[in-house]
């Protein structure tokens, strides 16, 4: 039993990270329809950004862990938003209503684009950071040991998705970008900026993926296989359905524990079957309900 | 000299099917293709490692051209399909011992009947559901690969003996190159062929409008299923001679990178394009040459360049990538048309 909750708790984080994630994927598509294939890498730059702020303000000031790590935190915030708003401007802009091969492929160069600019300037190690959370377990209950970084890491998603769901619920922009999602056209004509709008989707996309990256990076330590979280967003939101937010945060608590649970139980037997297993699902997902759970149904007129 | 009418004057619909629509044309591919023939005579082991690299990229990358451009069903997965050939030709002639010329057309039947299976979904998936769906079946194969130990051998990697044709060995270079050039000569012929015939028409009846294509009679799933196992055999192919050139294949040989280079071969040269395939392909084969030849040159100066390359080398395939997406979204073939029509003019090109 007590193994199952563990599998459950580290389960619930990895399954948070997918979601912040999938938020930030689900939000691009939701108002602008491009399917990013980048998601991982913009977690992976928003990790090594936060890491070089850290080793920065350490090696320069003397203040202490938790306050460097504070500021760094926010820092990352600020520049992966401006990161966000620049790609968007230099590469997506033009996209609009191009095939979505070409968006697909557009995305993917991205990736492939960002991840050279990465390991030009951090290389292929893996880097660590320093130890800012006490690696003593908190006993939760009483009787499960929990590491601190685990608590902080639910807790830090599920600030992020509840300010963003309140966001798109009573934010003026949220409600514009609800409305960019719902119907471009009829948005525009009433008054809303569709320029602004997906831009600003880049911006949080790339500021919730920030926040993943840093705290799967003070779990694992960062190095270039982080980028492969991106690709495990397309399990998430295909089970939660391409344009719910609300999916979104279910799918990725929903894969991430099937995923350690897979790895806790199946492993053993079937080694490697814990990475395979969210696709595996997927493709099932696709056969049955390809909408997913709360996604629109795309229904076509001749 | 050369000159063509300056119109279309196509009097029969067999003109209008014409390959070679003029003979200057037609002497030029003669020409080239006597090039390729030769030019193996007097090449270094360099330049025929780097064009046995892009014979049998070739067929690969005009197989998912096949389905990409022409049927416009995305795949993701043409690496792991190449794999899949890869693997089927390396057991039949390691474990099976049958001869090559058994085994490469078994590679390709046996990875067109796989990439059917993989078709399947694509009678209710489209586009971007698609294109994720054969994602995930490039992770489903890769896990196969890496775990069928019996038959793959796992990330150890699987020894596959040297092409041999009744006999005769392909162990060098040289040879190989006579092999796969002339297996993508007569594949490009053939899929050439195809997209001319009521096939081909399908397929493109399918990519531009499908409820159209089957108001007026063309069964879709049919031909979707057509279009996986033709692009899958092209796969197999490819990679039952590229194990046979490598003689020991890994997983590694069959990622997610592979499929997304295939990608990105036929997006640069041109989707929808038999000769563009062929340019893209030629490109992003030199491009990495290129930059390695260029860091040679910079080493001397700056030697921590040697230890950058890897990167430099995947940042400059995604801003390539991004660069043709942005400014030239039709490829090289649509550009190489478009410099023809100038110099056809020149000097008065009003």
């Amino acid at each position: 039993m007590e193994f199952f909750i563990q599998l459950l708790i580290t389960g619930i984080v990895l399954g948070s990270v997918y979601a912040l994630v999938a938020l930030g994927f689900v939000l691009i598509y939701k108002s602008t329809s491009v399917i990013n294939f980048a998601q991982g890498e913009l977690l992976m730059l928003g990790a090594y950004i936060c890491l070089q702020f850290v080793i920065e303000l350490q090696a320069h000031t003397g203040l202490g862990l938790y306050t460097i790590f504070w500021i760094s935190f926010f820092a990352t915030l600020i520049v992966c938003g401006i990161i966000g708003l620049l790609i968007e401007r230099a590469f997506l802009r033009k996209m609009i209503g191009e095939p979505i091969i070409s968006i697909i492929m557009l995305t993917i160069g991205l990736s492939s684009f960002l991840r050279g600019i990465i390991q030009f300037f951090w290389g292929t190690q893996t880097k660590v950071f320093p130890q800012i959370f006490s690696q003593k377990p908190i006993m939760l209950f009483g009787k499960i040991p929990v590491s601190e970084i685990y608590l902080y890491a639910i807790a830090f998603s599920a600030i992020f998705l509840g300010i963003f769901t309140l966001f798109f619920k009573y934010n003026r922009s949220g409600i514009a970008m609800r409305a960019t999602a719902d119907d471009q056209q009829a948005a525009m004509s009433m008054g809303i900026s569709i320029k602004r709008i997906f831009a600003l989707a880049w911006c949080i996309a790339a500021i919730v993926a920030a926040v993943g990256g840093i705290v799967i990076g003070n779990i694992n330590g960062i190095n270039v296989s982080l980028s492969f979280y991106g690709l495990k967003v397309f399990p998430v939101v295909i089970l939660g359905g391409l344009d719910s937010i609300g999916g979104a945060i279910v799918g990725g608590l929903i894969i991430g524990i099937l995923e350690n649970l897979c790895g806790g139980y199946l492993d053993p037997h079937m080694p490697g079957i814990k990475e395979v297993a969210p696709f595996i699902v997927l493709v099932l997902i696709l056969m049955i309900k390809p909408y997913g759970l709360f996604g629109t149904e795309e229904i076509e007129k001749v | 000299m050369h000159y063509g009418v300056c119109g279309d004057f196509k009097e029969s619909y067999e003109k209008d099917m014409e390959i070679f629509q003029t003979t200057f044309a037609k002497a030029w591919l003669y020409g080239f293709i006597i090039f390729l023939y030769i030019f193996p005579l007097f090449a270094s082991k360099y330049f025929l490692y780097i064009g046995n690299l892009m014979a049998i990229f070739v067929i690969g990358a005009i197989g998912l051209n096949l389905l990409t451009g022409f049927a416009g069903q995305i795949s993701l997965g043409h690496g792991a399909f190449v794999g899949i050939g890869a693997y089927a030709s390396a057991y039949l002639t390691a474990n099976l011992g049958l001869p090559f010329w058994v085994a490469l057309p078994a590679a390709g039947v046996i990875t067109a009947i796989i990439g059917m299976i993989f078709g399947i979904p694509s009678l209710r998936l489209k586009g971007l559901y698609l294109a994720i769906a054969t994602l995930a079946a490039q992770f489903i194969i890769e896990y196969v690969i890496v775990h069928w130990e019996a038959v793959t051998n796992g990330v150890l990697g699987k020894m596959v003996p040297f092409a041999s044709i009744f006999g005769y060995q392909f162990d060098n270079d040289r040879k190989y190159f006579y092999l796969s050039i002339t297996l993508a000569i007569i594949l490009t012929i053939f899929a050439k062929n195809i997209v001319r015939t009521k096939t081909g028409r399908a397929f493109v009846a399918v990519r531009d409008n499908y409820i159209a294509a089957e108001i007026i009679g063309v069964d879709i799933f049919k031909y979707k299923l057509y279009a996986f196992a033709i692009s899958s055999f092209y796969a197999g192919i490819a990679g039952s001679l590229w194990a046979h050139y490598l003689t020991l294949i890994t997983p590694e040989h069959f990622t997610i990178t592979v499929s997304i280079q295939y990608l990105a071969m036929i997006i640069i040269g041109g989707l929808g394009s038999l000769i563009g395939t062929i340019y893209g392909t030629v490109f992003l084969i030199i491009l990495p040459e290129f930059l390695r030849f260029l860091s040679g040159i910079v080493s001397h100066s700056y030697p921590q360049i040697v230890d950058l390359f890897a990167a430099i080398r995947e940042g400059v395939f995604g801003l390539v990538i991004i660069l043709f997406l942005l400014f030239e979204p039709k490829g090289m073939a649509h550009r190489w048309q478009i410099i023809k029509a100038y110099w056809k003019l020149w000097p008065f090109s009003y």
